[in-house]
Order: structure tokens, then C-alpha cells, then sequence
């Protein structure tokens, strides 16, 4: 309760939860709005934004129109977001709590692993994922959860050492309590705050890197997205700057909307933390 | 002629704190040379004063009215320039945490130059002689050495001497001293307060010393200022306050605080609830391939016993490996070798799941009441989880929690609640009951008043005598406080550097001790000639 109101105090938060509701409300209707997809040639090509009715943002070089690609791409992006960061979280806490709890060569082997995975330019080892994989919806989504995992493995490792040398976990040590009923029933939801703040920027990131793999072209070929119509644009990036500029304007709507919420967490779950310095 | 003139000051809490003044219609002088002692609970307001007066208050905390006279004019209401002037050169303050208030990557002697270059003194050359001498003057050893010393190097006390060097820098009128000896070591304690004592004769400043402990107040100040909810509860000299006392708070907190009387020891011949024999502990720390490894015997060959329904006393400095012991019992620590039997068991020789079915004979009150609750668990959750990991029905298990909840004087139905709707001295009764509800044949109390104001601590410790009776309980109580662990504690163990220097009856130890290090602890305890004078 207090957390929601501390939240709604926040206005950047609210703005960015609006933003990501109308974000999440189009690519709902999606279907509704536009029945024939993003894929059907309407009109003739290049034409120009508000020049024609029913085509708002104009037609892209084959004839498409952007509006409803956008649409549509709301979908994939924030699929993929949503997803990804869910695979990333469900490899990365379960590692970062067994090398924090139980410390020692778990911790040694654990991190030294996660390390190997940063010690590769994030983006490099997508590509190259997604490249062996061939380019479809499941193998984006599965590469940019192997690269974004290890951040989430190292918080979880420092929250859980932290929380561990709490009284608290002492005191269940002594209930007789097992170690795995420990680390997951006393320490594991004491860190959730810090997770969470850090799962709402990954999708925000996660969108991102859709984005810039589909703009390389090795985005699915089948799937209409944000990071594809902007790739699809840029051999005409002089002439119909539109066909650019609208989906990079929903792209940064939507990772600002997200980037505004995770501050806002943070702010709402850490009240003693927040730049307000309120005591 | 007062140094310092407060009138009728008021300082405002934001809205929505649980009161609307943090300090109310505050008067008070400091005459040149005097120490007044400001001394009340956490929450008093009794530091919100001193941050007024240097310009420290938090955000969304402001004066609302009243004066502060210095030196002819109202520090209240200086422009911010001119109170950075003042800072460290009129008025100067030293902290409760020497450990956190000196920056960790200055050398020291840099950092009292630093006061000098700061108000512009001196050339570089003389600041670095003018700093070497504030160190010889606050008797820090060695001090070519101390002053390239970095604050790591030094122990608590060195700290707080290294603070009180800068605070003197440039012969303040009136030194505040915030709580300056709450975090150090009696003995270390009773050094500084000379200290104090000893500067204020040679340079005739003020001070202004804000504490809760009415030992401290006993053993240095002149006049004595109690504060309660903001407001001034009672003035007058140090004597007055003392021995005669006027308000009724007054005379609770004076009531609270643990004498120097002792109880007669109970007799107790009975079985042993536990025995220690020949326990050690090393913890070796750094090492490598150009260094040594450090060995710090923590727990070096302690034995002692405990009988059935005797509370002990485990007292010692920070670092006397008390705590460790505590832990090694209940074998949150592994000891290296020994044994620890409790009820039959060897608690050092049990494996994991061994352990785990046997956790329950011996329990623990742990320091902080803050820390010793999961925020995310009601209460219920606490007093339940043991039991029924130990195969209590759960039912069963319910219905103890609520009675155990009645014992400790916070009622049945306060189950539902999350710790932090609960004061520091409820929860330490919710720690109390969840030791108790493992039915355990030793519970460890661990320093579990130290965190509590006196008077919330004289009712926990009221709650501990007469749950020992009821229950013929079985305690070591670990405590760096000897006054409270007269008050409790049948026999009186005296650990330092690992080592079990003296242990017997209370009487015994108090009246009567044995060891030098006794002695040397029992004639730290601030206001010790007071405490006998009150018997």
C-alpha cells in the first residue's frame, strides 16, 4: 500500500507507466486495429506521413503501412523483452543465490563462469548466437537471455551475501531450519527489491538489443519489428525519413517508459535511499 | 559569562513525524570551562540541539524559533558564510563512530592540517608541526608514526583521539561532543572522558556533552540538562540531578540504569546444562604468498559449565572473543577443537543433519532487534517456523506462540503483526519468545540489552529475571557491560584476547576480583564511586 502510494508520488514513474500501458494496450489490439497485418501492401510506396487518409504515418518502400508495422511491433518487442528477461532472471538468481549462500567453490565456480560470459562483448555473443541458431523469434529471445544474464547473477550474489549476515538467518540456522528452506523462504524474498528494479530495466534493454539485431538483418524474417522496419529504412534514410524516425521514436518511448518505472521502483522500494534524501 | 545562550529554541520536524517538535521552548547556558551533560533516550531530541547549532539539521528539519547567542550574535541565523567560519574554529564537534567519521583514505595527520588549511592558518610546513603536536596533546602513541597513519591503522579509541586533535585544531570555545564515547570500549571509554576532562582544565572551553548514559554524566559533567520528547525535564548540578532528583522521569531513568549493587548469588548445585571443555578457535586472516598469515585466537582453551537454572555472565572488550564463544556454543561457529556439551550431546562434534535436529537444545537472543527479525515474516512466522522444523504440529505449535506472546508481555493477538510495527524493546521480546519456544535447555543471550535505551533495557532484563524463575532457565549472557551483567548473572565469566581470565560468583568478582584485567574493567565502568555512594 505504502509502496503503491510512494510509487504514485513519483511523477517520471507514472508518465512511464502510462507510456508502457499505451505501449501494452496497442500491441493487445493490434489484431483489432489492423486485421490484415503488418505485411499487406495498402497503398503505392513513399507516401508521405499525413498526406492520406487512413495512413497516418505513410507507406514504406513497398507500399506497407508504417502504422500498422509499428503496431505490430509493439508486439514483438515487448514479447521479447518480457521474455528474455524472464529466462535471463530464471539463470541468473538461482546462480547468484547458491554462490552467495553457500560461498566458498560454489561462489568460485559459479562466478568465474558468469565472468567467461562477461568477458564477451555482449552484442558480439548475440550475434554470433543468433547467427548459429538461425534467426527466428525463439532464438533472439533465447540469445539475448544468455548475454543479459550475468548482471542479475552478480546482484543476486552480493544481495544474498549481504541479507545472510542478517540476525534473522542466524536465528533460522538455530530454528533448525534446512539450508535450502533458509535461502529460499528467509533470504531469497528479501531480495527481491533490487531485483525487480534491475528486471525492469533489462526488458528495456532486452528491446534494445531486438532492435539493433533486427536492423543488422538478423532479425526474424517473418515478424514485423521496430529494430526491422528502421534496418529495412536506412538505404532511404534521405529521402523518407519517416520510414526511420517513427519506429525509433517508439523505441525510445517505450525503453524511457521502462527506464522512468525502474527508477521508480527503486525509488518506491528503497524509500531510505532516494535522492530526496527523505529520512 | 555563558559561552553559549540558548533561548526558547524550537526546532520543527517535518509533517508527519510523531511529533511536531523535535526540541521544544529549549533554554539553557554553557558558562567558559563548564561541561554540561544533555542526557536522554534515543528520541529525545537531545542531538537535534547540537545540529541546530552547527548548522547539521537534517533536511526537512528547521528552527522554528528561539536563539542561540555566541559570542554576541545568533548562530541560528548566520548567513551560511560566516557559519563555516565558526565551524571547527569557534565550535567545534566530535561524533559517535570514530570509525566513520574521518575519511578512510587521508592520513591522519593530513586531516587535522586540513582544519587549518580550511579556515586558512598558518603555512603548510607549520601545520604539519602545529597537527604533530595536537597529536603528542591528545596522547596518541608514537606519533612521528600516527600522523601517516591511515584511520584503518588505528583502533577505536585512536580514532576518537584523532577527532578530539582536530577538534581542538584552533582552541574552540565550545566543544560539542555528540555521544562521543557510546561505541568504545569501557576502558577505552574511561580514557577519553579524562581526556575531555584534562582539556577542558588546560585550554577553559565549554563543552557541551550530549550522552544517554548516566555513568558518563556521573564521571564528568558540572551541570546536567534531562531531556524527554524535545523538552527539558530537569536542570541543575551534576549532585543535584544525581542524587536528588525531582522528576519522575529523572528518577526512572536513574532507577533503570544497573548499580554497582549485587545480587546474592542463587544457590545451584544441580546438573549441568552445559560444559565446555578445552575450547579454541583461530581465525586466520590474510596471508598469501609475500605475507603471513594472522592468526587471531579468537577462543583460546576455554572451559567453563553452566548449571541448570544459573545464568552466567560472559563479559569482556570488543575483540575478547565473547561473542565467538556464544557462537561456537550453538555452533554457528565451528570450533577448532573441544567440545561443548549440552544435555549429553557434543555440540562441536555433530555432523550437519545431526546438528539440525539438535539446534533446538540450545538457542540464541541476538544483539539487534532490528536485524533478528525477517521484515517479511509476521510474527507468527518467527515463533512457528522452529517448532514445526522440528516436527511440533502446527496447530500445536500456533497455540504456544500466542501463550508464548502473553509471557513476554506483548499479547496474544500481536502474532499477526510484521516486526516493524514493533519498538527496539518489543522486539527484543519477540526474540526472547522465539528463543523460548524451541523449549531449549540454554538459551545465549548475546549482548541482547546493549542495543536498548536503559530504561526499555531494565524491563527486558525484568522480563529475563523473571522468566528464568518461572521456567528454571539456563542463560549465558554475554554482555560488555559489567553493571548489567551484575544485575542478572549468578556467576561472572571475564574473557580478554580469547583467553577465560576470571570466573566465579558475582559478589565474588565485583567485590573481590581476582584478576588484574577485572579490576582493571571494574574501575573503568563510568560512574562507579556514584553507584556505591547510591547503595
Amino acid at each position: 500500500m505504502t509502496l503503491w502510494k510512494r510509487f504514485l508520488t513519483n511523477r517520471g514513474a507514472l508518465l512511464g507507466l502510462a507510456i508502457l500501458i499505451a505501449v501494452i494496450a496497442v500491441a493487445l489490439l493490434a489484431p483489432v486495429l489492423y486485421p490484415r497485418g503488418p505485411w499487406a501492401m495498402v497503398q503505392r510506396p513513399f507516401l508521405v506521413p499525413f498526406s492520406t487518409d487512413g495512413l497516418p504515418l505513410g507507406t514504406d518502400t513497398l507500399g506497407r503501412d508504417v502504422l500498422a508495422g509499428l503496431v505490430y511491433g509493439a508486439r514483438v518487442s515487448l514479447l521479447v523483452g518480457l521474455v528474455s528477461t524472464l529466462m535471463a532472471l530464471l539463470i541468473g538468481v538461482p546462480l547468484g543465490a547458491l554462490a552467495g549462500f553457500y560461498g566458498k567453490w560454489v561462489d568460485e565456480g559459479a562466478m568465474r563462469f558468469t565472468e567467461f560470459f562477461q568477458t564477451i562483448p555482449n552484442f558480439a555473443l548475440a550475434i554470433v548466437l543468433v547467427a548459429i541458431l538461425e534467426p527466428t523469434l525463439t532464438s533472439i529471445t533465447i540469445a539475448i537471455a544468455i548475454v543479459s544474464w550475468p548482471p542479475v547473477a552478480r546482484l543476486v550474489r552480493a544481495e544474498v551475501m549481504s541479507v545472510t549476515k542478517r540476525e534473522y538467518v542466524d536465528a533460522a540456522r538455530l530454528a533448525g531450519l534446512s539450508n535450502l528452506s533458509i535461502l529460499v523462504r528467509q533470504v531469497l524474498p528479501n531480495t527481491v527489491s533490487p531485483i525487480i528494479v534491475m528486471a525492469s530495466l533489462m526488458v528495456a534493454t532486452a528491446i534494445l538489443l531486438e532492435s539493433s539485431l533486427s536492423f543488422l538483418g538478423l532479425g526474424d524474417p517473418n515478424i514485423m519489428s521496430w529494430g526491422f522496419q528502421i534496418g529495412a529504412a536506412r538505404t532511404v534514410i534521405r529521402s523518407a525519413w519517416w520510414l526511420s524516425f517513427f519506429p525509433g521514436v517508439a523505441i525510445v518511448l517505450t525503453v524511457l517508459a521502462l527506464n522512468l518505472i525502474g527508477e521508480g521502483l527503486n525509488d518506491a522500494l528503497n524509500p531510505h535511499l532516494s535522492r530526496k534524501g527523505r529520512s | 559569562m555563558s559561552v553559549l545562550k540558548i533561548s526558547d529554541l524550537s526546532i520543527a520536524l517535518p509533517k508527519g513525524a510523531d511529533r511536531e517538535h523535535a526540541v521544544s521552548q529549549c533554554s539553557y547556558e554553557i558558562g567558559a570551562g563548564e561541561i554540561l551533560c544533555v542526557v536522554g533516550e534515543s528520541g529525545s531530541g537531545k542531538s537535534m540541539t547540537a545540529n541546530a547549532l552547527m548548522g547539521l539539521l537534517p533536511e526537512g528539519v528547521r528552527v522554528d524559533h528561539g536563539t542561540a547567542e555566541f559570542g554576541g550574535k545568533d548562530i541560528l541565523r548566520v548567513s551560511e558564510a560566516e557559519q563555516r567560519a565558526l565551524r571547527g574554529d569557534r565550535i567545534a564537534m566530535i561524533f559517535q563512530e570514530p570509525m566513520t567519521a574521518l575519511n578512510p583514505l587521508m592520513r591522519i595527520g593530513d586531516q587535522i592540517a586540513e582544519v587549518y588549511e580550511a579556515h586558512n592558518r598558518h603555512r603548510p610546513a607549520e601545520r604539519r608541526e602545529k597537527a604533530l603536536e595536537l597529536i603528542r596533546e591528545v596522547q596518541l602513541p608514537d606519533p612521528e608514526k600516527i600522523i601517516r597513519a591511515y584511520p584503518f591503522q588505528l583502533s577505536g579509541g585512536q580514532r576518537q583521539r584523532a577527532m578530539i586533535a582536530m577538534a581542538l585544531a584552533l582552541e574552540p570555545e565550545l566543544l560539542i561532543a555528540d555521544e562521543p564515547t557510546t561505541a568504545l570500549d569501557v576502558t577505552t571509554q574511561a580514557q577519553i572522558l579524562k581526556l575531555i576532562l584534562d582539556l577542558r582544565e588546560k585550554h577553559g572551553m565549554a563543552v557541551m556533552f550530549i550522552t544517554h548514559d548516566f555513568g558518563v554524566v556521573a564521571e564528568i559533567a558540572d551541570r546536567v540538562i534531562v531531556m524527554r520528547y524535545g523538552e527539558i525535564v530537569e536542570r541543575g548540578t551534576a549532585a543535584e540531578v544525581l542524587e536528588n532528583p525531582q522528576h519522575d522521569y529523572t528518577r526512572r531513568l536513574l532507577d533503570a540504569i544497573p548499580t554497582g549493587m549485587v545480587p546474592q548469588s542463587v544457590e545451584v548445585a544441580k546438573a549441568p546444562a552445559l560444559e565446555i571443555r578445552h575450547l579454541k578457535k583461530t581465525y586466520n586472516t590474510g596471508g598469501g604468498l609475500f605475507r603471513e598469515a594472522r592468526a587471531v585466537r579468537a577462543i583460546d582453551d576455554v572451559s567453563l559449565t553452566i548449571s541448570r537454572g544459573e545464568v552466567l555472565g560472559l563479559v569482556g572488550e570488543s575483540g575478547s572473543g565473547k561473542s565467538t564463544l556464544g557462537r561456537a556454543v550453538v555452533r554457528l561457529v565451528t570450533p577448532d577443537s573441544g567440545s561443548v556439551m549440552v544435555g549429553g550431546t557434543d555440540m562441536a562434534a555433530l555432523n550437519d543433519s545431526e546438528l539440525r535436529a539438535a539446534r533446538h537444545k540450545v538457542q540464541m537472543v541476538f544483539q539487534d532487534p532490528y536485524a533478528s527479525l525477517n521484515p517479511r515474516h509476521r510474527v507468527m512466522r518467527a515463533l512457528t517456523d522452529g517448532p514445526i522444523a522440528k516436527g511440533v504440529p502446527k496447530a500445536q505449535a500456533r497455540d504456544r506462540a500466542r501463550e508464548l506472546m502473553e509471557t513476554v508481555g506483548l499479547g496474544a493477538d500481536a502474532v499477526d503483526r510484521f516486526p516493524h510495527e514493533f519498538s527496539g524493546g518489543q522486539r527484543q521480546r519477540i526474540g526472547i519468545a522465539r528463543a523460548l519456544a524451541m523449549d531449549p535447555e540454554l538459551i545465549i543471550a548475546d549482548e541482547a540489552v546493549s542495543a536498548l535505551d536503559v530504561s526499555i533495557q531494565a524491563q527486558v532484563l525484568d522480563l529475563l529475571r523473571d522468566l528464568r524463575q518461572r521456567f528454571d532457565l539456563s542463560i549465558l549472557f554475554i554482555t560488555h557491560d559489567l553493571r548489567v551483567g551484575a544485575q542478572l548473572c549468578d556467576r561472572i565469566a571475564v574473557m580478554q584476547k580469547g583467553k577465560l581470565v576470571e570466573i566465579g560468583p558475582v559478589s565474588e568478582v565485583f567485590l573481590n576480583p581476582q584478576h588484574d584485567y577485572t579490576r582493571t574493567l571494574l574501575d573503568a565502568v563510568p560512574g562507579g564511586g556514584w553507584g556505591q555512594a547510591a547503595e
